[in-house]
């Protein structure tokens, strides 16, 4: 991961390197889309405000009738031409949006406390464990927060206010000071 | 002299002193101290002077209501005004100045105003300085907040950072006294998230100070034990310096957190959602009104004991106490144990005979029963009180030495929290203060109470009944949530030991008229008893007006010790009780809340997001002039170095006509809609027919809302089949693509089509002008040719290996293409384009050379001819409404007599008669008619107006009543200084054949 900022504090924040991401708006419940999803990217439909998989390949829930797919970089055309020609005859909408959103990431101990000062999600873990994928805001910024584990958490916005985010994150990881932790891991 | 004591103090350190200054002097505390008991500790008894008369006033409470204590807290830039003394924290190296005086403190001119005071009554402003109506904004307004102020905001950037933090509990308790700590208990221990708040930086509240024991344990061992036995909870959050300062629906409450030192930053803003909230804030003593009442060394009662219990400070060697109810007694014994003398107790009551009393009286001290004082004498600094019969008039009949005067007017619960969202008050008569009812709580979402009052908070007086209220009220909580409370709830027995309290609104109830107007209700505001009357006497009934007219409670400490005093004079006054006076609104913040903990992280650079397109770099580096659009920032020009505005804008416009231009249009939103009645959807969405497009063609389409009036524009692709693309304006992406979900969500449910913002997924950079064209053929190595892409087509292309679309679309009249590229190449395309059109002369233009362009054709512009009331009719769109479709949005608004009379202002060219310079935007046409009203008739309005470097003269288009109709008529304009005449013309001004773009 490059670009990643050692703090004193107890989380640091880095930016993976670029990975596709493939939008599918799609009755959720529909027998295709289940089987295309597994044979495609190896896991379920996720539930409601959840993601299956992990950093290599996943599937985020986004909305009652839309999925984020989430692949190596050098899939996704090849993974959104499968989609499409699985999903034939479906109603659906499948699009390559690789380039839509900028994706940050935070870890360390005080994952929670960070993400807590920008969002009104619970993101306690008893209400956000691991896999759990949420569309909330961060600040004054629509976002997506992926928890990954228990140290650390994925973030996405629109790739216009990247920078934004990343001043923001800065902000708050060094304003994170140790046994000051709201959470408790 | 207030001073340290030699011993005592549980709060603070002996063995840690430090150093602090106040006006510059250099003074000592202990590490525990707050800045108020570190300046009694030095003897420092006047810390202010007061808002309007500028009297001396010294610190009177203990805690967040102090009135007077008010101030200037830091150096420099650092320096925050306005601190009440009583919450501050002491710290190493504090400097502390006092406000509102000149040239010092302890010599005040503005105390002049104090000697005028009956030339200074309620409403003096408002009856003094009504006339002449300008004098009060420019002479009167500016000199009496000038001479009426509080302290002084710094000039400075504020160098301090803030930061909100979210947090989710099951139960919320507000208040860390034996209340709070005891319904937290029953929570955690029922398995719930709890969090707890404290504004104090110590736990334990008042019983620590005035009870023997809290069940049967001494009260701190047993603070102590709660506080061990919550802080090893996983489940449970303590949250000390954290005062609550709104709750709000939902269960939405809010807290101002100072935090430790050093800790950064030094101020966070909780924004907490509860399930419940436990309100267990305590109860604020009220003081007495009697003549002098302002006198430094006057403080309330409690405050005194807590002084010397606390920080180990006595108040002054000679403790006078002046009482209504049996707590007063409490101090003066308090003043005993601590090695010091009460001169006398004196209880307007006509006798008392609870166990406090009885303790005092025991003891030796002069208890003095019916008995009040007349005057408080001393100036800046108490020195004796005349003694007076509390019946009578306050005749003197006898005078007592003393340093300090102990005062108790009784409790009044801290409801402000429970009132925020709704919650209702009772007065409870017998005990002479509101209280919440716990049948009228503030609710949730299911009607059940979202709040909870809970021990001195909902008006109970006896640690014991404190105890079992707010375990009573944690069980509540927890039953509403399907909980049970495990911990036991133990049973008072016995008499309910109510508040023995005699309701004494003035001391003596018979005072005289000049002592009325040397009694204060409200220390900070500075309003009087006789304000109060006076307000009475000209008719002012209802308590918000008098509030509103006296400023009674309006002050930063918000009536906390005011506002129950105040009513208790208007209501015997008025002749009714309590209850039928009401109280004022309780509005939040609760305490004073500084605007950075409010703003929070979202100051300087993080002030407000900036959407930034993958090209926005190579702009700045090239002199890009910014615009704001929306949120985006784009380039209104790009400024060569020495270059004016206004000439960047010519050169570039005339670039594009001349040769080519290169325009960074990613901020477009692109909106994809598919499925079997996407057609179905966008043919009720815009005005035109859109089904009917084929593959690969594009058109141009309006969208109206439901009332007739167009809401945006943009070209329509058809991608395939099922598939389409709309372009919408810059600023509204965001609003179309809702307005699509709405509509597909809320009325069309059953129409299968799918809707995605793909805004930023595309780069989009449009070329324009007559060498456009081969621009794109270096590019692409071809296959753009008029042929092989006309006019309002798109096609596929393949470049360094991505697909790419490619529109000829064109806003500018001249041959011209928009590129979409995936983001993460947006430069990369850029740097190619502007390579290829090097031998061209390729140059980037900005937004307002693509206005002037698009202006010249006489396109219109969504914002610019259009606000909200426009119809595309009066644009002279009709080409753009399918006239044969049964229907779309805003159809049969647009039906209407109002839409489609022909009075209506539409679209002309306006061409101005005489001069250089456009016509200012915004300029109304004036009619030589007058109307019903007499006032000259408006007929019309330049809606975009600009200076045209190929014309080379100014251009404008305008909004005008039958515009169409009067080609050739010459119109006056209002503009400034004067009129301007213009003659309406088409508001095609450049090649109205469209013969360029077809080239």
């Amino acid at each position: 991961m490059p670009e990643s900022v050692e703090t004193d504090g107890a989380a640091r924040v880095s930016e993976p390197e670029a990975f596709g991401m493939l939008l599918i708006k799609a009755n959720l419940a529909s027998a295709p889309l289940a089987a295309a999803v597994e044979r495609i990217f190896g896991v379920g439909v996720p539930g409601r405000c959840e993601a299956e998989g992990d950093r290599e390949c996943a599937v985020a829930w986004m909305a009652p009738d839309e999925l984020l797919a989430l692949v190596p970089a050098g899939r996704a055309r090849e993974a959104l031409a499968e989609l499409q020609s699985a999903l034939e005859g479906e109603h659906a909408l499948c699009a390559d949006v690789s380039a839509m959103r900028a994706c940050f990431e935070i870890q360390g101990e005080g994952v929670r406390d960070v993400l807590a000062k920008g969002t009104p999600a619970d993101v306690s873990p008893c209400a956000f464990g691991p896999g759990g994928f949420r569309r909330t805001r961060i600040g004054q910024l629509a976002a997506a927060i992926w928890m990954l584990d228990d140290r650390s958490a994925r973030i996405f916005c629109l790739r216009s206010e990247a920078a934004h985010l990343r001043e923001w994150l800065g902000e708050a990881v060094a304003n994170l000071e140790a046994g000051e932790a709201f959470f408790r891991s | 002299m207030s001073t340290r004591l030699p011993s005592g103090g549980r709060l603070v350190d002996r063995a840690a002193p430090l150093k602090f200054t106040f006006n510059g002097r250099k003074l000592k505390g202990f590490m525990g101290d707050t800045l108020a008991s570190a300046l009694l500790a030095n003897n420092q008894l006047l810390v202010g002077r007061s808002f309007k008369y500028h009297r001396p006033r010294g610190i009177v409470a203990c805690g967040p209501e102090e009135p007077n204590a008010l101030l200037t807290v830091g150096d420099g830039d650092r320096a925050v005004p306005n601190q009440r003394a009583t919450m501050v924290d002491l710290v190493d190296g504090l400097a502390a100045r006092s406000q509102n005086h000149w040239p010092s403190l302890e010599h005040d001119l503005g105390a002049a105003a104090d000697a005028a005071s009956k030339l200074l009554p309620a409403g003096f402003y408002y009856k003094t300085f009504i006339q002449p109506r300008p004098a009060w904004k420019h002479l009167f307004e500016p000199a009496i907040r000038r001479a009426a102020g509080l302290g002084k905001a710094p000039m400075a950037r504020d160098p301090e950072t803030y930061e909100h933090f979210h947090a989710h509990a099951d139960v919320l308790v507000v208040g860390g006294g034996v209340a709070g700590l005891a319904a937290a208990r029953v929570a955690a221990e029922a398995g719930m998230r709890v969090v707890v708040l404290e504004q104090s930086s110590w736990w334990g509240g008042r019983a620590v100070v005035d009870e023997d024991s809290v069940e049967d344990v001494d009260p701190a061992d047993w603070v102590e034990r709660e506080i061990g036995v919550l802080s090893s909870l996983d489940n449970v959050r303590l949250l000390a310096g954290t005062a609550g300062i709104g709750v709000y629906d939902h269960g939405y409450v809010v807290a101002c957190q100072r935090r430790p030192e050093g800790v950064r930053p030094s101020l966070r803003l909780w924004r907490i959602r509860a399930r419940k909230t436990i309100l267990a804030s305590g109860a604020i003593e009220r003081p007495l009104c009697f003549d002098g009442n302002d006198t430094p060394g006057v403080l309330l009662a409690s405050a005194a004991r807590d002084y010397m219990h606390g920080y180990g400070v006595s108040p002054g060697d000679r403790v006078v106490v002046l009482t209504n109810n049996d707590d007063g007694y409490r101090t003066a014994a308090a003043v005993v144990e601590a090695g010091l003398s009460v001169p006398a107790v004196l209880d307007v009551r006509p006798a008392a005979d609870g166990p406090q009393c009885g303790r005092v009286r025991e003891a030796g001290i002069r208890v003095e029963f019916g008995k009040g004082i007349a005057s408080a004498k001393g100036g800046s600094r108490v020195s004796r009180v005349a003694v007076c019969s509390f019946a009578g008039e306050g005749t003197v009949l006898e005078e007592l030495a003393c340093e300090a005067v102990a005062v108790s007017g009784g409790w009044s619960p801290a409801v402000h929290l429970w009132s925020h969202s709704g919650g209702k008050l009772r007065w409870d008569e017998r005990q002479a203060m509101y209280r919440p009812v716990s049948d009228r709580p503030p609710i949730d979402s299911d009607g059940k109470p979202s709040v909870h009052a809970a021990g001195a908070a909902n008006g109970e007086c006896s640690v014991d009944r404190v105890l079992q209220d707010a375990r009573a009220a944690a069980g509540e909580a927890l039953a509403d949530l399907g909980f049970k409370a495990k911990r036991r709830i133990k049973r008072c027995s016995g008499p309910d030991p109510a508040c023995d309290v005699l309701p004494a609104w003035l001391v003596p109830q018979g005072m005289r008229r000049r002592a009325r107007s040397r009694a204060w209700v409200d220390f900070q505001n500075d309003v009087k008893v006789s304000d109060i009357q006076l307000a009475v006497q000209e008719g002012y009934r209802s308590v918000e007006h008098l509030k509103r007219y006296t400023t009674l409670g309006m002050a930063t400490d918000q009536g906390k010790l005011s506002n129950i005093n105040g009513l208790g004079v208007l209501a015997s006054h008025l002749g009714v009780s309590m209850g039928d006076v009401g109280t004022t609104t309780f509005r939040p913040p609760y305490v004073p809340v500084t605007f950075g903990a409010i703003a929070g992280e979202a100051r300087g650079p993080l002030f407000m997001p900036t959407r930034k397109t993958p090209m926005d770099g190579w702009h700045a580096q090239h002199g890009a002039y910014w615009e704001p659009v929306g949120r985006w920032r784009r380039p209104y020009c790009y400024l060569r170095s020495g270059e004016e505005v206004a000439a960047a804008v010519n050169r570039e416009t005339l670039r594009v006509r001349t040769s080519v231009g290169i325009l960074d249009a990613s901020t477009l939103g692109k909106i994809a809609v598919k499925g079997p009645d996407a057609g179905k959807l966008l043919d009720m969405i815009y005005t035109n027919r859109i089904s009917v497009l084929g593959a690969g063609r594009c058109r141009y389409g309006l969208m109206c809302n439901e009332n007739g009036f167009l809401m945006d524009d943009g070209v329509v692709a058809r991608i395939d089949d099922q598939t389409f693309l709309c372009h919408t304006t810059t600023g509204g992406a965001a609003l179309v693509h809702a307005w699509l979900e709405e509509w597909l969500q809320g009325e069309w449910w059953d129409w299968k089509v799918h809707v995605a913002d793909l805004t930023e997924q595309f780069s989009q950079i449009g070329v324009a002008g007559p060498d456009a064209r081969k621009v794109l053929e270096k590019l692409l190595g071809g296959g753009v040719g008029a042929d092989e892409l006309p006019f309002m087509a798109w096609k596929r292309a393949e470049w360094r290996g991505l697909e790419i679309r490619v529109f000829r679309i064109s806003f500018s009249g001249e041959i011209s293409f928009e590129i979409a590229v995936p983001s993460s190449h947006g430069q990369e395309l850029w740097d190619e384009l502007m390579a290829c059109g090097e031998e061209f002369g390729i140059e980037p233009y900005g937004t307002e050379a693509l206005h002037v362009l698009r202006a010249e054709k006489g396109f219109i512009m969504i914002g610019e001819e259009t606000d909200g009331t426009v119809t595309p009719q009066d644009l002279g769109l009709d080409w753009a409404i399918a006239k044969g479709k049964a229907d779309y949005m805003g159809k049969r608004a647009q039906e209407r007599p109002h839409l489609s009379s022909a009075l209506r202002w539409r679209l002309v060219g306006l061409e101005r008669m005489e001069g250089e310079a456009p016509l200012p935007s915004g300029s109304h046409a004036v009619s030589t008619e007058r109307s019903e009203h007499g006032h000259p008739r408006m007929i019309g309005r330049v809606t975009s107006s600009y200076y045209s470097p190929n014309l080379k003269r100014p251009i404008a288009l305008g909004l005008v009543e039958r515009g169409p109709e009067r080609m050739g008529e010459v119109l006056e304009f209002l503009v400034e200084g004067g009129t301007a005449k213009a003659r309406i013309v088409s508001p095609v001004f450049f090649d109205p054949e469209g013969s360029r773009l077809n080239a």
